[in-house]
């Protein structure tokens, strides 16, 4: 009964396989919880980093990243609605279509640094952005844009051709049938995709260390000018992210509490993409229900 | 009784022709749908088209208001106020808001029902809040919808039921005020309760409209059209006035479909 | 001239839309290609500076294993890639063969073992696994991993095996999730036909599941391993960053990425030094050309066989 016993012994093996792979994902997070959540304190959020003492913290670096998501996203939507509209709605089957599509999947396939490194010399030196926010949001433009358009194509795939028929039999023009029906159908399933591509792009550090930057000037919360040097919301600016910092402070090593610090960063990191997921899931399926609402 | 291969009734120049194909072919790659339909759409009239399911009934209707664009290729002529409807110069939106059509499963949008009804209006020009107002409750009442649905206007259409959600799309269709109103078995998703009102809207709308409905129900097609084409194989073998059809049908096949159905 | 008639021989507002918003929405997409374009037009154009301004032969770079470019020797400078290329190699390879099994093993719990509360629990796992920024595995594996190796075999703890452990652990559940989806679509009737004929579950797999899965495993492995050639800041974290071939998987080496990310900001534009690093990343753009080609010729392959 040789095969009787493989059967068992296989099966017992991938149990322990598949507890391996539990127990990973429960050290890591308990490593992070264990060591990071004893720095989280209203001032370790909201204090500016110290380079060479310890006891600073990383409040500018935090708004940064948020900062940086925020202009990422604005100008990364747009256009992967646009390109993702296209593909679904308009491209005929054909040879230009599976280049483009095949152009798509290499950028999304594409190492970040790539991409970081492209950014530095399109952003930051040809068209002269330097070091700033909107370098880096650009660059993380690009890192975004395959995956958005791809997520949001899916979106818009799901929605049953049943409504554009609908459209386009009232005489309505194709583009404000997908606009203003198909587009409003698919938000659910858009907003949670979007939401998930911002915890990708949250967590970003390699397509930023050369368009962002890696230093993170003193702000002054009272000057909202856009215009001023020391503006948060100037987007001329450098700024070094969460994600950033963490990578800075480890390998430079001259931060003397840096393991403190990258480990209280790296718990607000993971909370805030696990507050993305849950956040996406939830607001997908609120979206809808208000959609299908009575 | 004597039999043809085919009977293609001639209307004299009293009855009102309100669209009229000729030659049409029509093709999915190298696949022939239909071959060289003729028929003859009369004004004011219900004309349903019946057959066996695969022989073109919803190909041919599809492409009277060229919701076939991009999909066949369709060759010959649909005369439509002395325009052919099947060439470059006609603008396909226009001229859908006055050939409308409704599909066999609802597909009202995800909107209220008064949204529903309004959103065609005002991508057409009609902003006006009062007018607006007026064609959603005549639409409504001509679809017999309006007493269901008038306490409920800002309510999401999609919690209508089936039945509803079809007179809702009909009530979408009449509200731009079309001239001929395109029907691909709308009652076929439906029970037979809904299925008797949408009956009786549809013989209601036809002192107004022209319409056109493709039918799997025999016996709906002999309660409400006054004419009926037959098609087999991707063309029409048989049309004529529904009475005569069903009564003394002219072409074999005909009857055989016919006896076949209602056994 | 009746009216009706008219409006449709006119063009309609809706014609006009029409007409815009395709214009708008093909611009987006000629964007995102003019990028794509654009990417391997600039790193493609810095990248063979190296060979045209600075005269270095493209075997001597990919065979060399000297990289000191401020120094010359014989008229050019010593920018020899090879321990870059070889470390970048070595680690993607040993933390793609370490992942298989537990992809593979993990995928079988979701889809053939235990499907309910496989996938209830190992699900989620995956996400969050997916969701941990590259940065946190680099700030743990250094933390973690360099000193428990640094304990275990001695020396420094940075080098190849550090770095082969955290990119383990990162290409695990893209391999996973990837070969659910493979597995998941082999027929149920494969499954119950194979068991009806007295098979045990472990031979059904082995012998039925897992063949007909076999591109759409490899896909997700291919896939893997870019994910892995590609990664940079972790693995800069923990492989110790020095430019020379690896000869022990615990003493420090270098990748590709780690490099890159370590000199850039060091060098000079348009200097040797600077160009040499640009020579990498066009190495790095074309290997990630590399596994997408692979990944296209495994499922022609696939699609094949059917
Ligand atoms: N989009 C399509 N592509 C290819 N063939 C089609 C398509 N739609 C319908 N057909 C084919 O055309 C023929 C007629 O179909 P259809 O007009 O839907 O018939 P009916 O409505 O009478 O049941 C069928 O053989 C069907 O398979
Ligand atoms: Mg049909």
């Amino acid at each position: 009964m040789n095969a009787k016993r493989n059967d068992k012994i296989a099966t017992g093996l991938l149990y322990t396989i598949a507890g391996i792979v539990i127990l990973i994902l429960v050290l890591l997070l308990g490593f992070i919880i264990i060591r990071g959540l004893p720095q989280l304190s209203w001032s370790f959020l909201t204090s500016p980093s110290k380079a060479f003492s310890s006891g600073g913290g990383i409040g500018i670096q935090l708004f940064n990243s948020l900062y940086l998501l925020i202009l990422t996203m604005l100008i990364s939507l747009p256009i992967a609605l646009g390109a993702s509209i296209y593909l679904n709605e308009y491209a005929k089957p054909g040879m230009i279509t599976n280049a483009v599509r095949t152009m798509i999947e290499i950028l999304s396939s594409l190492p970040s640094v790539v991409v970081g490194l492209f950014g530095f010399l399109l952003f930051v030196v040809q068209l002269n952005l330097s070091f700033s926010i909107l370098s880096g949001a650009l660059a993380l433009t690009v890192f975004n844009l395959p995956l958005l358009t791809r997520s949001i194509e899916g979106s818009l795939k799901a929605i049953s051709n049943d409504q554009r028929n609908g459209g386009l039999a009232l005489g309505i023009s194709k583009w404000e049938t997908v606009t203003k029906i198909i587009l409003p159908a698919a938000v659910p399933s858009i907003v949670s995709g979007v939401i998930l591509s911002a915890g990708r792009v949250f967590g970003e550090a390699a397509a930023l260390i050369y368009t962002a930057g890696q230093s993170a000037p003193a702000l002054n919360f009272a000057n909202w000018n856009p215009f001023n040097i020391d503006s948060p919301i100037n987007p001329m600016r450098p700024a070094e992210t969460l994600a950033v910092h963490i990578w800075k402070i480890n390998s430079e090593g001259i931060m003397p509490d840096a393991t403190a610090v990258s480990a209280g960063s790296a718990a607000v990191l993971i909370i805030v993409v696990l507050l993305f997921n849950l956040l996406a899931r939830w607001l997908g399926r609120a979206l809808y229900k208000c959609l299908t609402a009575a | 009784m004597e039999t043809k291969d085919r009977y293609i009734l001639q209307f004299n120049s009293d009855q009102e022709i309100a669209l009229e194909t000729k030659q049409l072919k029509i093709f999915y790659g190298d696949y022939e749908a239909i071959s060289a339909a003729d028929l003859q759409i009369p004004r004011f009239k219900i004309t349903a088209l019946i057959g066996a399911s695969g022989s073109g009934k919803s190909t041919f209707l599809r492409s009277l208001n060229r919701m076939n664009d991009g999909i066949a290729n369709v060759q010959g002529q649909i005369w439509y106020r002395d325009l052919d409807l099947n060439t470059k110069q006609i603008d396909v939106y226009a001229m859908r808001r006055q050939i409308g059509m409704v599909f066999q499963r609802p597909n009202p949008f995800p909107k209220s029902i008064y949204e529903n009804i309004t959103f065609a209006l005002e991508r057409h020009g009609i902003t006006d809040k009062k007018q607006l107002k007026e064609r959603v409750e005549t639409a409504l009442k001509q679809a017999a919808l309006w007493d269901e649905v008038k306490d409920k206007l800002n309510k999401s259409a999609l919690a209508l039921s089936g039945g509803q959600a079809q007179r809702l799309c009909i009530a979408r269709a009449i509200a731009l005020q079309p001239d001929i109103l395109l029907l691909d078995e709308p009652a076929s998703a439906l029970d037979p309760i809904s299925t008797a009102q949408l009956e009786e809207t549809l013989i209601n709308l036809k002192e107004h409209y022209t319409i056109v409905i493709v039918t799997h129900n025999l016996p709906q097609a002999a309660r409400i059209s006054d004419y009926t084409a037959h098609f087999s194989q991707g063309t029409v073998i048989e049309f004529n006035d529904t009475k005569d059809m069903f009564t003394q049908p002219k072409v074999a096949l005909t009857n055989e479909y016919i006896s076949g159905d209602f056994g | 001239m009746d009216k009706i008639r008219e409006s449709i021989l006119t063009t309609s507002r809706a014609s006009k839309l029409e007409r815009r918003g395709k214009i708008i929405s093909l611009t987006c997409l000629g964007g995102i290609c003019l990028v794509v374009v654009a990417i391997f037009g600039f790193i493609a154009y810095r990248g063979l500076m190296t060979f045209t301004s600075d005269h270095v032969s493209i075997i001597k770079f990919l065979t060399g294993t000297e990289w000191n470019p401020s120094v010359s020797k014989n008229g050019a400078p010593l920018v020899g890639a090879l321990p870059m290329i070889a470390g970048s190699f070595l680690i993607t390879i040993l933390a793609t063969v370490l992942a298989i099994p537990f992809a593979i093993g993990t995928a079988l719990m979701m889809t053939d073992i235990t499907p309910k509360t496989g996938t209830r629990i190992l699900q989620p796992v995956l996400e969050l696994l997916v969701g941990i920024p590259s940065v946190v595995y680099g700030f743990i594996g250094l933390t973690v991993v360099v000193p428990a190796i640094r304990t275990v075999f001695g020396g420094s703890g940075f080098g190849i095996l550090s770095g082969t452990f955290v990119l383990f652990v990162m290409v695990l559940p893209t391999i996973t999730s990837m070969t659910v989806d493979s597995l998941s679509s082999v027929p149920k009737d494969y499954r119950s036909a194979s068991l009806a004929l007295g098979a045990t579950r472990w031979q059904t797999i082995y012998k039925v599941v897992l063949r007909s899965a076999t591109p759409g495993i490899l896909t997700a492995i291919v896939f893997g391993m870019a994910r892995a050639f590609g990664e940079a800041l972790a693995v800069q974290m923990v492989v110790g960053n020095a430019t020379l071939m690896p000869y022990s998987l615990v003493a420090p080496a270098s990748t590709l990425t780690s490099v890159l990310t370590t000199g850039i900001g060091n060098t000079v534009m348009g200097t040797v030094q600077n160009d040499a690093l640009w020579s990498l990343a066009l190495i790095l753009l074309l290997m990630s050309l590399a596994f997408n080609l692979a990944i296209h010729l495994i499922a022609r392959r696939g699609a094949m066989k059917r």
